[in-house]
């Protein structure tokens, strides 16, 4: 800085001609990384709207949640998934979100066409979440509490609703981060299912 | 035919951009008065084609004119006028044209307002200007041109994004394009600077002004960008942290440093080098900001349709304009002697640290923005950075400058005492305090806004002690004292007020801090208790607009048993776009806002239709968007300044006026 006028030592004078070219610097660096990701845009390598788990190919983490007491449905841990004996929907939700509400008639709808739904209710109260399942209808052959989301976490879960479906070894296959819609139950699930076995 | 003379205009607009960006340079460098003077007219021509090829294509969406394939794409016959007409920058090219439009403008502003500025300095701004027009109408020529026909036309267009149809999102680009352009003014007088290794008072006298306007119409455009998001996205929120906000925010925070430190520059000829890189980072985060939203490297909810090829071409005039401009700032600043020392403890003091935490702020939402994207391209690992960040990283220096923000006003040039300062503040130090303790006691221990409202009340208190301090409240009469306050310059006057709607607007976040929600599903009939109200659902109906139909929900608000709110939040459906948007019902006292949020409906167990409900309870959330406005007031007053004058005489500033207003009417 200018503000000192009196005092213009060389070291300082050295160390100020390497700041001047600072702003150069990381304009320079930054540019090179925004060229990298436009290329990488391109080519299909850089995709920031794509929302890829870390997950896919690879089995669930290790997690074992307590039940929900009122709903009377077993727990849920890492342990059940893979002894379905077919492919199994692990949905993760929560009382208080909207969009889970909306795709509830789909989990409802696979519930009763005998996919086993699994849920993980996160960050929610007890009460609030039993009150939801006894309005709306309970599509979870079994539930998981996570009400400090350490699991999803290890799930990486962005948010509720958030949907995957893993074959019958228990290896993740596909995951959804928003509610299911029409369109995706016939262009993803669907086909997905049937392609496991359901 | 109207559209290809707005095509023709366009490139017209080019070639006079090209002899505009070398003409006067090169008269400048051989300082022949012939080349010098052909800026002028250039600038001003430039500036008339640019407006043709804009409002020939406004013409083409006011008549609906479906070969032009942009009209297609972004108008419907159905959609009223007002729409139709705003529709013209509700895309990405037809808000580029816009952009241009209002880069000529200024362009043309620094031409006829500019007759006393050194010619000299006068060609080199001029020049820069022409030049980073050249680079955007190159761009939109090639990359994004608006004007492309299609044989035969389709009957009619595809609609617009509903979410765009509102008033709000309306005013809000071209107010923003103002902030952003301006700030291409205070660049170019940067790089004039740079080039000819001279800064003095007289530059900080013109880019004062530049900047200051700059930041009102930013401070504008930001805020009825949040304000949109608060009344039509229906999240109930005001800020989201979201990448394309912060592209904005970034050179309003550095615009905001270099309008304090241009008066340093002015008024003390000191913090010379640094001002310089201001007005350059000013300019190069709004140009980042562009980058960011039009290339598709952002994943956010209100980026433009994107395309690399585009971003690539933005990226290659990033990298000649500011990476020229950062090239040259590391050449020629060292040779620009420093000069006006002052002590640490002074009115220049204060704005070096006040320039300090706005910086340390800036650098902490350009990391958080731009981190996932680096790190998602170096370790392909996807992370968002979501508000705990940005409120954990930038609180604790928020803190500090809103404490200085009171101070610095009261101490003197060059050097001051601390003490004195602080005794003339004590009586807002106690108001602060009991604030602070009256709102922890109330709220139970909610330190964040207890803290918030301390510190609105602490920065309102602040800017009146300035007033009263320089009208010497105190030391003289008490009518004598009005007498100068109202005889006070306006630029002190805008300062406080400006100072005393930042307070304003901490009130209005603190208060949002207390906001309470509630989610609930019920039938006609059945009703809720929240925020005091009896909220009753009285039934859905179905509407019918002119391009849309809509679920309508009746709620009345009752209080001890008597209706005195009615609420109507709807769901409206687009058939056009195949889009839904939610009308959000508020009913606000300018206190608190009641906000409802009609979702779904659905048959519950019983086979009775339910509706979703979102209620909001929102304390002081206008104040947020009152005091921004409050804030663009004192930067406007400031602006009208006799002193501003002094560098622009009268008619110069009657001209200003008319610019101004002419830029603000698209409204």
């Amino acid at each position: 800085m200018t503000s000192q006028a009196d005092a213009p030592m060389p070291r300082s004078n050295t160390r100020r001609n390497l700041l001047i070219f600072a702003p150069l610097a990381v304009a320079g660096a930054a540019g090179v990384g925004f060229y990298a990701m436009l290329q990488g845009i391109r080519d299909g390598s850089f995709n920031p709207r794509g929302i890829p788990s870390a997950l896919i190919g690879r089995p669930a983490p290790q997690f074992s949640l307590p039940p929900l007491e009122s709903s009377g449905l077993p727990a849920l841990s890492s342990a059940d998934l893979a002894v379905a004996g077919g492919p199994v929907v692990v949905n993760f939700w929560a009382s208080w979100c909207l969009p889970c509400l909306v795709e509830h008639p789909h989990l409802m709808a696979l519930h009763q066409r005998g996919v086993p739904v699994f849920g993980i209710n996160y960050r929610d109260g007890a009460d609030d979440a039993q009150r939801f399942l006894t309005r709306h209808g309970n599509p979870f052959n079994r539930l998981g509490v996570d009400a400090n989301a350490r699991a999803s976490i290890d799930w990486g879960v962005y948010g509720v609703p958030e949907t995957y479906i893993l074959d019958r070894e228990g290896i993740v296959r596909w995951r959804w981060a928003g509610p299911i819609t029409p369109e995706l139950m016939r262009s993803d699930v669907d086909p997905l299912l049937a392609q496991l076995g359901a | 035919m109207i559209p290809e003379i707005g095509h023709f205009a366009l490139i017209i607009a080019l070639t006079l951009a090209v002899a505009q960006s070398i003409v006067p340079l090169w008269g400048a460098q051989r300082a022949d008065a012939r080349l010098m003077a052909s800026a002028a007219p250039l600038a001003f021509a430039g500036f008339l084609a640019v407006a043709i090829s804009f409002f020939a294509l406004m013409y083409s969406y006011a008549v609906n004119d479906t070969s032009v394939i942009n009209v297609i794409q972004n108008s419907h016959s159905a959609k009223p006028m007002l729409y139709k007409l705003t529709g013209t920058w509700g895309n990405h090219e037809g808000s580029m044209v816009l952009w241009v439009m209002v880069l000529a403008g200024c362009s043309a502003a620094v031409a006829g307002f500019g007759r006393d500025l050194p010619s000299g300095l006068k060609s080199r701004v001029l020049a820069v200007l022409g030049l980073i027009s050249l680079g955007f109408l190159a761009f939109i020529l090639f990359t994004s041109n608006p004007f492309e026909r299609v044989w035969p036309p389709p009957p009619d267009g595809q609609g617009l994004n509903p979410l765009l149809q509102d008033i709000g999102l309306a005013i809000h680009p071209p107010l923003l394009y103002l902030g952003y352009v301006g700030y291409a003014v205070t660049f170019a007088f940067a790089v004039a600077a740079l080039i000819e290794g001279r800064v003095d008072a007289a530059w900080g006298r013109w880019v004062r002004p530049w900047s200051l306007a700059a930041w009102s119409f930013l401070t504008l455009g930001i805020s009825i960008g949040s304000w949109w998001a608060y009344y039509e996205l229906g999240w109930g929120g005001y800020w989201f942290w979201d990448p394309v906000e912060n592209a904005s925010l970034l050179p309003w925070l550095i615009g905001t440093a270099l309008l304090h430190s241009a008066i340093v520059v002015e008024k003390r000829e000191a913090l010379k080098i640094w001002t310089v890189l201001l007005a350059l980072l000013a300019f190069g985060l709004s140009l980042l900001g562009t980058f960011l939203v039009r290339s598709g490297v952002l994943n956010s909810v209100h980026a433009f349709a994107s395309d690399p090829d585009r971003g690539v071409f933005i990226l290659g005039l990033l990298a000649v304009y500011v990476g020229g401009a950062f090239a040259l700032f590391a050449w020629r600043a060292p040779a620009m002697a420093p000069q006006g020392a002052f002590a640490p403890i002074s009115r220049e003091g204060g704005i070096v640290l006040n320039n300090l935490l706005l910086c340390c702020i800036t650098a902490v939402v350009f990391v958080g923005t731009l981190y996932p994207l680096f790190l998602d391209l170096l370790t392909g690992q996807m992370i968002s950075v979501g508000p705990p960040f940005y409120n954990m990283a930038s609180f604790p220096l928020a803190l500090p400058l809103v404490v200085a923000m009171a101070a610095g006003p009261l101490l003197s040039w060059k050097r001051a005492e601390i003490w004195p300062v602080l005794q003339r503040l004590w009586w807002a130090a106690c108001i602060a305090l009991g604030t602070f303790i009256i709102s922890l006691a109330i709220l139970g221990w909610q330190v964040l806004p207890a803290l918030g409202f301390a510190a609105g009340l602490w920065l309102i208190a602040g800017a009146a002690t300035d007033i009263a301090d320089r009208a010497g409240v105190g030391r003289t009469r008490l009518a004598n004292a009005w007498n100068r306050a109202k005889g006070l310059p306006r630029a002190a006057w805008g300062a406080a007020i400006a100072h005393a709607g930042m307070g304003v607007t901490i009130l209005g976040v603190a208060g949002m801090g207390l906001a309470s929600e509630r989610l609930i599903s019920l039938q006609p009939g059945q009703s809720t208790q929240f925020a005091g109200f009896e909220w009753r659902l009285e039934g859905v109906r179905d509407n019918i607009g002119p391009n849309w139909t809509e679920r309508k929900a009746t709620i009345t608000l009752l209080r001890d048993g008597e209706a005195v709110h009615v609420m109507t939040p709807s769901r409206r459906f687009f058939p056009t776009g195949r889009m839904t948007t939610t009308q959000i019902s508020i009913r606000t006292n300018f206190v608190r806002d009641l906000y409802a949020v009609l979702g779904e409906e659905r048959p519950n167990a019983e086979g009775v239709n339910e509706a979703v409900l979102r209620l909001h309870y929102n304390p002081l959330a206008p104040w947020i968007w009152i005091g921004a406005g409050i804030m663009a007031l004192g930067g406007g007053l400031s602006l009208s300044d006799r002193r501003m004058r002094v560098a622009a005489p009268t008619r110069r500033r009657r001209e200003a006026e008319e610019a101004a207003r002419a830029g603000g009417s698209p409204a």
